[in-house]
């Protein structure tokens, strides 16, 4: 083994070892905050994994994208709904969890299957190595240039669709009498509109 | 097994990553109770379907890296979900004030 090979090998061990275990600490993990960080390491450590299969571009989108904004937003998500609070217990709660645990052993070991007895036909042509961003610019302006507008367009209505669903003037007026009611009162006394059924 | 290292990083080792990753999110898609990590987990998911297009564009598609492509449209989608997704739970969370999926049962039958 050359000194090159080697030192991939070791960066792909050492970042498949923190793409599982980070994952199973964010599945794992009570504390909600250690988990979004944990989940901002996994998304750094499968960036490193791009950058291994010559896939800067990529490398340099999951970067911005899911650590950039989804991650983001996900713990403004959590500093926004992060009450404490005890949940309630449910009855058989770690047979379902040893159950669904085996169900996820089942399909791993059907993919494990497919991944080791298909034919993969290796090796493929050469790699185009550091030409894969121009590569990629020419593939969104030519024939994928319907799904490239196709996702703005996503975009846009993603964008509305979350200002509508977590905007808050939801009752600018009053349902009863149909006068304009006042926004602050409405926020303060505000009783839940589902009727929890279980209470 | 020195067999298989020296193989290594291989098109199956890459596949492999993306399995494990993959039924890790499914797992906890199921036994979260907490919204937020539901999220999360669809997150995972996600990304391991991420590792095998691009596994897949490195190894056997080398010259045209149709996979790459894949992969750039899948994380536009994968931001358009989390931003529409956190918007639903924050406002499941402002009607029923709690982030349990358990009490999140007003559809069910």
């Amino acid at each position: 083994m050359t000194i090159a090979t080697t030192t991939e090998l070791i960066c792909f061990l050492v970042l498949s070892a923190v793409v599982v275990l980070g994952a199973l600490g964010v599945v794992l993990l009570s504390n909600i905050v250690y988990s979004a960080f944990l989940l901002g390491g996994v998304f750094m450590a499968v960036a490193g994994l791009y950058l291994l299969l010559n896939a800067s571009f990529v490398a340099a989108a999951q970067i911005l994208v899911y650590v950039g904004a989804i991650n983001v937003l996900i713990l403004f998500a959590i500093m926004l709904v992060n009450k404490r609070e005890d949940l309630k217990a449910i009855a058989n709660l770690t047979t379902r969890r040893i159950v669904s645990a085996g169900v996820c052993a089942g399909l791993f070991a059907l993919l494990v299957r497919v991944v080791v007895t298909t034919p993969w036909s290796l090796p493929g042509p050469a790699a185009v190595g550091e030409e894969a961003t121009a590569r990629i610019g020419e593939h969104l302006f030519t024939d994928y240039l319907l799904p490239f507008e196709l996702a703005s367009v996503l975009l846009l209505m993603a964008m509305i669709g979350a200002i509508v669903l977590a905007r808050r003037d939801v009752l600018a007026t009053d349902v009863v009498t149909g006068e304009v009611a006042d926004q602050g009162l409405i926020e303060k006394a505000r009783t839940p509109l589902l009727i929890n059924r279980a209470d | 097994m020195s067999d298989f290292l020296s193989t290594l990083p291989s098109l199956q080792a890459y596949l492999l990553v993306a399995a494990i990753l993959f039924c890790i999110g499914v797992w906890g898609l199921i036994n979260s109770r907490n919204a937020v990590r539901v999220l999360m987990s669809i997150e995972l998911m996600l990304n391991a379907v991420n590792i095998n297009l691009m596994a897949f564009s490195s190894f056997v598609d080398g010259d045209l890296i149709r996979g790459q492509v894949f992969a750039v449209f899948v994380i536009t989608v994968a931001a358009a979900e989390a931003a529409v997704g956190l918007a639903i739970l924050l406002s499941l969370y402002r009607n029923r004030v709690t982030v349990d999926m358990e009490q999140f049962n007003l559809l069910r039958w």
